[in-house]
Parts: C-alpha cells; structure tokens; sequence
C-alpha cells in the first residue's frame, strides 16, 4: 500500500535516521502517522509496517497489542480522552468520564453511532498541574467542568 | 584467553571468564540461582524476575541472568531478602495460574511446580478470580493454555532463534499478555514442536501427547529417530507397550535441545491400522497370513532350490534397518547365497567423497558438532532448513553465537538466505560457476565446512574436493544422504561392488536397477524398501520375498512377506549423514513383528546357513562391525552410553565408483518420510493442515 506523498516523505526522512540494520525502529512512528492517516491500523497497515522494517506482521501486532494509542478499530472524528488517573481522578475526572458516557451512551473505546465521537479513558497526560484534563485528537483542555465538557461534546455535534 | 575475574558469591571465592552471566558462573560454582526465562544459547530477558540477587553496593536487586560478573563482585543468592523476593515473584506468576497441576500434562514435569515447591511461599493473598480464557488449538500438535502460561518468552526466542521461523509472539499487555501465533489463529510453520519442549510450564502442550499419560507412569527410552539421516536423539515415552510421545527430555543427544516434526510425533506410524503384524503368503493369487514358520520354510525352501540350481538372486537392502542388519544381510547374501547382487536406494554420494578425502591434507568429514562451531559453512543443493533440519539447526546456532559466515549455492530460496553472507541461485553446471564467484570470500575464511546434496556426484565430487583443497584452508564435508541409515547401508557393503568398509568386491555384481530390470532373475529379496513405488518389474516374475512394516507397492507383488519390527522396535545402530554412529534401544514390541536381524537369522538357520553367517544378535554383529569393517572401530564405552562416535573409513583408496548415476535423493522436506511418512497420521495431518482449514478442537476432559 502506499501512503500520502507527504507521509511518504515522513517515512523516508525516518528511515534515514536510522542504522540500515535497525529499521523496525521505525515500527511505532510509521503506525502512529499511518493510523492519523488512515483512522486505524488495519491489517493491511500491519503488514505493510512489517514489510517495510523486514519483520513479521506478528512481531508488528506485538507492538499494536501493546500500545493503547494504537486502535484497531476506526475511532470517531472526534477522539475524547478522558484522564482519570490521580490528579485527576482527585479534581473530578472520574466524573467527567462518567458523565459523558452517560450522555453519548457509549463506553471505553466505543464509537457513537454517526461516527462524530469516541470515547476513551486514558492514563495520565502529563497534564497534572492543570487537572482534570481531557484531550481531543490532538487538543488539550485544562481544568475541564462538568459544564465546559457538555459544551464540548455539543459542538463535536453529540445529540441533546 | 583474558584473565578471570573474580568475585564472591555467598562467601565464596569464584573465577569467572569475563562477560559471564552472574547466573552461569554461580551454576558454575553449585550455586542455584533460580530462573524460568533464562535459557541457555537464548537471547536474555529477564521477564521472570525470578534470579534477582542482591549484589552489594547495587541498591536494587538485579536479574542474575543478564548481570555479567564484575571484578570484586559480592554476590548473595541466599539472604532474606532474596529469599521474600522469590517467594513474590512465584506469588504473582501463580495470580492467574490455573493451579490444574492433576489434569496438566506437565504435572511432575514442571519447572513452577518445582520452583513453587523450593522457593514458594505457603499462601497467596490474591483472592480475586483468576483470569481465564480458553485453551486454543493452533495446529494438529501445538495447543495453547493462556492462563497457564508464565510468559517466560522462551518459546517466542526458540521458534524465531532457534528455529529462524518466527511463528510466535506476545500480544497485549499485562496480565491479559499472551502468546499468539502467526497466523492469527493457527500456526504456520515447522510444526516442530520446540516451543513445546521449551515451556517450563503446560502452556504448551502436544497435540498427541497431551491428557495422554502422567510423566511418571511411561518407561523413558533414549533412541535415535527412524526418519532423516541426521540422528537426532529423541526420548520415546513408552506405557504399556504405547509409545506416546517423542521428546528430547535429556538433551543429551547431538541434537541438544532439538527435534523436528518427525522426531517428536512422527513415531506414530508404528501404530497404523495397516501395520503387518502376521506373515502374509501368496495363495491362489492372493497374499493369506500364514504362520511365521510357514512363511520362513517356504522362503528358505526356494532359496534353497534357486541357490542349488545355479539360479539369480537379488536382494535390496535398506536404508533404515540397522548396521547390524546391513552387515548381516550382505554377508548372509555373499556368503549364504553367493551372489553380489546386493544394493539400495543411494541418496548421496558417500563413496566418491570418501574416495577423493584418501591421502588428501586439510581435508576431512565434518561432524554434526562441527557445523556448531567451523567459521564458515558452505551448503550445496539442498534446502537444509526443510531437508536436514538438525544440521541446519546446527549452521543457525553457529550463526548466532559464533557470527559464523554461511554461504548458499541452491536452486530456490532458502532459509539460510536470511543470514547467509552470500546465496546464490544455482542448480547442475551454473553451481560451478556461483562457487568460482565465490572462490576468494571462502579462501578467506579460516575453516570450512562443505555440505552437499546429490546435485554433486561422481566427477562432481572429486571437482568439489579440488576446489576445496585450492582454497588452502582446513576444509570439512558432508555429502548430505536422505534416511536414517543411509549412510551406514553403504558403509556395510549394501552395494554390488563394495563390501563393508569400502573394500572392493572381487566380483560387481547388479544394481538395484540392473535387479530390477534383469530378464532372469529367479528370487528378489526386499528388506525395508519400496522400489517397485517407482520401478516396474516387468522384465522377469521373480519368487518376491519382501520384509516390511507395510504392504507398500513393492510387498503386494511379493509371494511372501514378512512383518518387520521398526526401528523403535529393536536394538542395534545407525550411522547419521556424517557418520557418527548411535545406538539405538529397543522401545517396545509389536505384536507378530520380528526385527529384520532376526529374520534374515531365521531364513539362515531353516537354510542350514546357521554357521556361515554367525548368531542374529544385535551386539555380536557390531563387534564383528567393530573388528572388520574400516571405520568403525569406535570407543564402545562412548556408544554404550548413548554418545556418537565417528566413523572415519578413509585413507585408502576405494577401487570403484560406486555408480554415481545412480544416486538420487527423494528430497524429503520436514512433513515427509518415504514410506513411513506416508503411515504417519500426524505427518499426513500436519500437510492437510497447510493447505487448508486446522482441525476441529478435540474433545479434552478437564
């Protein structure tokens, strides 16, 4: 398969940081760019990543079984990572977790039905300072409400 | 060599070689530092955490496995914290553990058994429910308990080291981490079993063995495996008269920690519905059982009849009966019989290569351990991961503790291609041509060892052998033959013009093929070989007389067969492709079968040949091996006890070609062995596998 000329140019660029003997280094940042790029890592992602660092798709899966930020599964547009470890289970993060489950009606790693949102419960972010913290996609909010998050949630387009 | 260290471990004064493992040089020193993940010739883990020491001035405790010793070292293996320690690590591996240890197949086995047992504490604070999913069937022979598994990691190293498959890995994380095949849900690869033999725990567990047997209830028989000629030790478990598993218990054979396929599961062909187990005779047309004495006067009736009128017999031999049986065979035939129409089914040329090796400096046969150790191996022709599994084995594990330079002369890709310093494609003239281009890397190499296929033959050989001694360095060789004894077949003068050691026989007598198409032959003798699976005998109707395991193409033209035990079934010896001679031992007996030895010694005695061709036991005919056949006059004390030892019959010259022509290897790969492959359920079994859907789950009782 092949990627976006500008993902294409990323991949190069890696590789090329890396001795020509240790190119799986490359296994993690190929799946988390791919993924962003495709929505998930597929079968086919996995043994293309195989394929190009000349290891088996197996040793590739051990990576995405690893790792929670890598998804299997489509995620919806809109990612929501809801931190409940200490510092922000301490500032109500906990809350926050289960009051948006309740309103989208979907759990940990669960898609809503259009698509628009899904919903993760995440370790921490290194976001203590300002806990509780959620971020989306890429997005940070600090020291996030019960009010704030329900705004949040309706303008990525979560049904009344 | 660099000068030791020296460290104290619990008090004592200890010397270690540098870059040592703390774990190794305390075994070293009688020292038990317990480990599960640690694994001898395996890449280092330390996933268990089971050898933690305390080593002073180290604030935490580290991993013995992957410490290396350091000068002044003071080390405490037995200490109240270490002890807390161990006591722990056991605590978290058994959280999920499933504590089945009644049903588990590896009950009294079992390296967390025994760990628990010393090092364990009493109790567990754990109370909540244990984690479980259900066992998984990945192959017909590799099945997969989750919750039983410690994730020590050692079966994912030996199937991606050891074995250069790569067929296992870890998935997921944590206490949810569990090993998974290649293939998502099923296995594809080697069907070897190592990961098998390599749990310490019954997470893994055979597909034929498995809710079987109690270890302790089987007698554990040492053997040498009956199918490809590398001699691989394998272990039969024997209950009842029931082999029930092959596996490599001791590793204390040449092979170490190895088996493939067919030494682990495909003994099962001795227990085929189709197993002869009475003598059959033609009547009217049709092949009746008959009594063995009724079957033996008969044969030695018309052997009789035809030697006294002058008449032509042939017999072919086999190259999976024993030396014994060989030697005894072709003295019976020379000396009973008087003819030298004696022969097998050659796989590689053995004679021309010990021929060319007479009087010839830097050169000489390789040893099994050799391909262990020489700086460079060359292989010709063959596919050595699928053919000669062991001695690829070998060149692997070379590679990856010596850096060992491998070099590839083969028509299709192989294995070896992956780590090879250099593969080329090649097959009939163009090898010459590849091996010139490969001429000065190999002159530069300090030793090497040369393997080859019957790609090389006759001339061929003797050009491999100047191309060898041109180079200017110690060169070794192998010339790679297909069965368990092959090689020993032809070292006990199973030819027509070689007797045993490789004298020439005053008269040449037929070939196989010259037997086979011979207008007049009177009586054929088929000991252990089909030769009419590829071959008409059309020319004459000889009297067929045929010893075998099954009613193969060859047997059921026969006018008599004669059940013949295997070669778990008996004593006696076999010398592998590089001439290393076993012994083997009797595992159990099949009913209504006699060993060949023992019925080419009847047919001699109702002969009246009694005197002429000596007693039918196994350890008077190896002395007699021992005394006259060049070669073969090894260290018994080595064979007796288990060891190899090598035979070496060169350094004379041997006054025929031996018929290179002739030689043509069946190529066996790993799920194939002549006719004992095509008796094997789980060899059958494991190629369906392959090319379509994996069996059902069987039924288990928990």
């Amino acid at each position: 398969m092949t990627f976006s000329p500008e993902l294409e140019a990323k991949i190069e660029r890696m590789f090329s940081q890396y001795p020509p003997d240790r190119r799986r280094s490359a296994v993690i940042p190929m799946l988390m760019y791919a993924q962003d790029e495709i929505g998930s890592v597929t079968r086919e992602l996995v043994e293309e990543v195989a394929r190009r660092t000349g290891i088996t798709p197996l040793a590739v899966d051990e990576v995405v079984t690893y790792y929670s930020m890598l998804h299997r599964m489509p995620l919806g547009k809109s990612h929501v990572q809801i931190c409940t470890n200490i510092s922000c289970m301490l500032n109500g993060g906990t809350e926050l977790w289960e009051q948006a489950t309740r309103r989208l009606g979907i759990g940990h790693k669960e898609v809503s039905a259009d698509g628009k949102i899904s919903l993760e419960e995440v370790e921490c972010m290194g976001a203590c300072s300002w806990a509780p913290a959620i971020q989306v996609n890429y997005d940070f909010y600090h020291q996030v409400t019960p009010q704030k998050l329900d705004e949040m949630l309706t303008q990525l387009g979560a049904a009344r | 060599m660099p000068d030791p260290v020296k460290l104290t471990i619990d008090g004592r004064q200890i010397e270690a070689a540098p870059g040592t493992l703390l774990i190794n040089a305390a075994k070293a020193a009688g020292i038990e530092i317990p480990a599960f993940c640690y694994y001898d010739g395996y890449s280092l883990q330390a996933a268990c955490r089971m050898c933690l020491v305390e080593v002073e001035k180290t604030p935490k405790m580290p991993t013995a496995c992957t410490t290396p010793v350091a000068e002044g070292m003071i080390v405490r293996t037995d200490t109240e914290q270490v002890r807390r320690a161990r006591k722990m690590t056991l605590e978290f591996l058994l959280t999920n553990h499933p504590l089945d240890c009644p049903v588990c197949d590896k009950g009294g086995e079992c390296e967390l058994q025994d760990m628990v047992f010393r090092y364990g504490a009493g109790g567990s604070r754990f109370i909540e429910n244990k984690w479980h999913v259900d066992e998984k069937q990945w192959s017909p022979v590799v099945f997969y308990d989750g919750p039983r598994c410690i994730l020590c990691f050692r079966c994912v190293r030996v199937c991606n080291e050891g074995m250069g498959v790569g067929a296992l890995g870890i998935v997921n994380r944590g206490s949810v981490s569990e090993i998974a095949p290649n293939e998502g849900d099923h296995l594809n690869c080697d069907e070897c079993g190592m990961c098998i033999d390599i749990c310490p725990v019954g997470a893994l567990t055979s597909g034929t063995y498995r809710y079987q047997s109690r270890p302790w209830e089987m007698d554990h028989v040492g053997t040498i495996c009956t199918h490809c000629s590398n001699g691989c030790k394998t272990t039969l478990g024997v209950r009842n008269g029931e082999i029930l598993r092959g596996n490599n218990r001791d590793r204390s054979g040449i092979n170490g920690e190895f088996l493939c396929i067919k030494g682990r599961y495909g003994f099962d062909f001795y227990n085929h519905p189709e197993r002869l187990q009475s003598p059959l005779m033609r009547v009217n047309g049709t092949l009746q059982p008959v009594a063995w004495s009724t079957a033996l006067e008969a044969v030695a009736r018309k052997f009789t009849e035809t030697k006294n009128a002058g008449g032509k017999f042939g017999v072919i031999g086999s190259t999976r009966t024993t030396n014994e049986e060989n030697f005894y065979l072709q003295k019976f035939a020379r000396e009973g019989l008087g003819t030298n129409n004696i022969d097998h089914h050659r796989s590689g040329d053995v004679v021309t290569l010990l021929d060319a090796l007479s009087g010839r400096a830097n050169a000489s046969l390789a040893t099994t351990a050799d391909l262990y150790t020489s700086k460079a191996v060359l292989i010709i022709g063959a596919d050595l991961s699928l053919e000669q599994p062991f001695l690829a084995f070998q060149v692997r594990a070379n590679f990856r503790h010596h850096a060992a330079k491998v070099y590839v002369v083969t028509p299709e890709p192989v294995r070896e291609d992956k780590y090879a310093a250099r593969s080329m494609r090649a097959a009939g003239d163009p090898i010459w041509g590849a091996l010139d281009q490969m001429r000065d890397a190999l002159a530069n190499e300090a030793e090497l060892v040369i393997l080859f296929d019957d790609s090389i033959k006759g001339e061929g050989v003797r050009r491999l052998l100047e191309f060898g001694t041109a180079l200017g360095k110690p060169v070794k060789y192998v010339a790679l033959v297909d069965y368990a004894n092959s090689r020993g077949a032809v070292d006990m003068g199973l030819t027509p013009d070689l007797l045993p050691g490789y004298h020439a026989s005053p008269q040449r007598g037929l070939s196989l093929d010259e037997m086979i198409n011979a207008p007049d032959l009177d009586v054929l003798w088929v000991i252990g070989a089909n030769p009419l699976s590829r071959a008409d005998l059309s020319a004459s109707s000889p009297f067929l007389v045929v010893q075998d395991m099954f009613l193969t193409e060859t047997a059921e033209r026969a006018d008599v067969v004669l059940p013949a035990a295997s070669a778990y079934e008996k004593s006696g010896s076999f010398t592998n492709v590089c001439g290393e001679v076993q012994r083997l031992k009797k595992g159990l007996d099949v009913m209504g079968t006699k060993p060949d030895l023992e019925i080419i010694g009847l047919i001699a005695k109702e002969m009246g040949l009694a005197a002429t061709v000596g007693p039918w036991i196994a350890d008077r005919v190896f002395d007699q091996i021992r005394r006259t056949v060049r070669g073969y006059d090894v260290s018994l004390p080595v064979i007796a006890t288990g060891g190899a030892a090598q035979t070496a019959p060169v350094n004379g010259r041997i006054s025929s070609t031996g018929r290179p022509e002739m030689i043509r290897s069946v190529h066996n790969d790993l799920f194939a062995s002549g006719t004992l492959g095509r008796y094997s359920k789980i060899l059958n079994s494991v190629l369906e596998k392959t090319e379509g859907e994996v069996e059902p789950i069987e039924a288990v009782h928990r």
